[in-house]
């Protein structure tokens, strides 16, 4: 009969109106602002520097080694390697990164700093919701913007934060450590 | 409206001269007696054309509502892929890839993944080749929902369809979300394996998805497959015959619907797909119907390949340990890798002179490929039909212009 598939189709539409009232997977939107749902652990947006103990300065974990710089894929990192040492928290004369310089407008949010990084100093952020009024300058993150606490990290990457701690101990364990160990999270405030 | 001697002009030729009109003209068919005659109009269609799927624009001349001739301009999202897959390292370009065709960037990060590992020799693990087709079926599955939400969106069935597809592709861009951590730009391959391994309870997700897909396709084609009015807008509309679609060069389910056998996953039988057990459903009339009816059919093998991928998934390592991602300078050489995407067959071809960028990269694309019989299929109808064949075609301009 003409007409038959144009009515089974609009008993379609009708089972999916009543049934978004009643069943949870036929009516998945959430309102925005006021309602959110829980991100994923493994969300990534942009990426941050961490540092540990409560010092952004001495417990930056970057050692200005420039990987990322390199590797970035659209360049958007911006580092100038400092001329002398410094102390880090444990005392260890290290380099540090006079400039750290993330334009998070040109940054792709491909994770590859994360991944080449071999100090496990550069992370991925889960703030989304970044807009600002000004046009310029104003997404080019310095480095006191991208510095945030291990406390931070274990509470956005609980799994992931968890197996980086285990990893950095063991090489702490080990004759040669990539950095030295470093206080559990929960010792730090 | 006429320009002379425009080189970019889909009108050519003198005008003096009535063009003929030919039986297929469905003008005539509809019984239209007023109709302009022997005078093309030249229209611009695109690039801010709502249904042309992104920036793509058509030189069109109608002979009333009738196409007569239909030239095609690309090239409005040129973001120069190619020469900056050159520039970067070879992992610096696995994320460009997920930028290609925006829709499924798993089985671009796979094709890149595999000619890589092709130049390079490089095993991968068996469980990352499982994860990789469960990937790109879970891709396949929400490209071709989407597809037909847009397609039927063209038609003017505004919304309804396109947000129950968009309802479960949201689905299925979760599960990439909480694998990969991004919906669409998921960046997950490497070459010598996957990124990370699954996240706990992943994989009990993933399998209720699964098993809940077939409820959203038998709905959708008790939506679709029997109204009356797609039928009339979709059967005899835009016919190719397999001939000229294997001489196009045209691969995927456009290539399919003619009822051409061709399936990269049985022809190259490459990652573990020789290991499942699934049909490749082919069409018959090579019309926007069997195209549409394609993706349909294709859905529902995925979901069967699904099922056993994820039956059979081992456990083990994800990466192949001696692959190191930086400072990668495969052997001086070339490879092709190719899989069959979503689109059709989609490709990556590399020449390396043994440094760390490739020496030559080059895609591909199977929706540009595909697009180039747009005239053949478009001409002697409505204008109306033309916005519903490129829908059934299936491009995503991202490819399209690379």
């Amino acid at each position: 009969m003409i007409g038959s598939g144009v009515l089974n189709g609009m008993a379609v539409t009708l089972r999916n109106f009543i049934g978004s009232y009643f069943e949870k997977d036929r009516l998945i939107t959430v309102q925005y602002p006021e309602e959110r749902e829980a991100l994923p652990e493994n969300y990534r947006n942009f990426p941050f520097l961490v540092y540990d103990t409560d010092d952004a300065e001495a417990g930056l974990r970057c050692v200005a080694c420039k990987i990322c710089e390199k590797e970035c894929p659209p360049q958007c990192i911006l580092i100038v390697k400092s001329e002398d040492k410094k102390p880090d928290y444990m005392g260890k004369q290290q380099f540090y990164p006079q400039v750290f310089d993330i334009d998070i407008s040109v940054c792709m949010s491909c994770q590859i700093c994360v991944e080449v990084c071999p100090f496990e100093a550069i992370k991925m952020d889960k703030v989304f919701e970044l807009s600002r009024r000004e046009r310029f300058d104003a997404l080019l993150m310095r480095k006191d913007e991208l510095a945030k606490s291990n406390t931070y990290y274990h509470a956005i990457h609980p799994l992931e934060a968890a197996e980086v701690d285990a990893n950095l101990a063991a090489a702490a364990a080990k004759k040669k450590p990539a950095i030295e160990p470093r206080p559990t999270p929960n010792a730090t405030t | 409206m006429m320009s002379s001697g425009a080189e970019r002009s889909a009108v050519e030729g003198p005008r003096s001269t009535a063009l003929p009109v030919t039986p297929r003209d469905p003008s005539t068919a509809l019984g239209m007696t007023a109709r302009l005659e022997g005078e093309l109009m030249e229209i611009s269609m695109g690039p801010q054309h709502p249904s042309t799927h992104g920036v793509f624009r058509m030189n069109v001349a109608l002979e009333g509502e009738v196409v007569r001739k239909l030239k095609p301009v690309f090239g409005y999202l040129h973001r120069n892929h190619e020469k900056i897959g050159e520039n970067t390292s070879y992992l610096g370009s696995m994320p460009y890839t997920d930028r290609l065709d925006y829709f499924c960037s798993m089985t671009n990060n796979w094709a890149y993944a595999l000619s890589v590992e092709k130049l390079a020799a490089i095993e991968v693990p068996e469980r990352a080749e499982y994860l990789r087709v469960i990937l790109a079926e879970l891709t396949r599955l929400q490209n071709h929902a989407s597809l037909l939400g847009f397609l039927l969106s063209d038609m003017g069935a505004w919304g309804t369809p396109l947000m129950y597809a968009f309802r479960e592709r949201e689905i299925i861009l979760d599960l990439f979300e909480s694998l990969s951590g991004s919906r669409m730009m998921c960046d997950y391959m490497r070459f010598g394996g996957c990124r990370c391994d699954l996240p706990p309870g992943w994989m009990e997700r993933a399998r209720k998805v699964v098993d809940a897909f077939p409820r959203f396709l038998d709905e959708f084609e008790r939506l679709i497959v029997s109204n009356e009015i797609l039928i009339a807008r979709t059967q005899n509309v835009g016919r190719i015959s397999g001939e000229l679609a294997i001489n196009a060069g045209i691969t995927g389910p456009m290539l399919r619907a003619c009822g051409v056998n061709y399936d990269l996953r049985k022809v190259d039988g490459y990652g573990f797909y020789p290991r499942f057990k699934f049909r490749v459903p082919l069409g018959d009339h090579g019309d926007c119907y069997d195209r549409l009816m394609m993706r349909v059919l294709e859905m529902r093998e995925s979901i069967a390949i699904l099922k056993q991928a994820m039956e059979q998934l081992p456990a083990g390592p994800i990466m192949n340990p001696k692959v190191k991602i930086r400072a990668f300078k495969p052997p001086a050489g070339e490879a092709y890798g190719r899989i069959e995407g979503p689109k059709g067959e989609l490709g990556f071809y590399l020449i390396s002179d043994g440094g760390p960028n490739p020496y030559r990269y080059r895609v591909r694309p199977p929706s540009f490929i595909n697009l180039t019989v747009l005239e053949d299929l478009c001409l002697g109808h409505t204008v109306a039909d033309v916005m519903v064949i490129l829908g059934s075609i299936d491009i995503v301009m991202g490819e399209v212009d690379r």
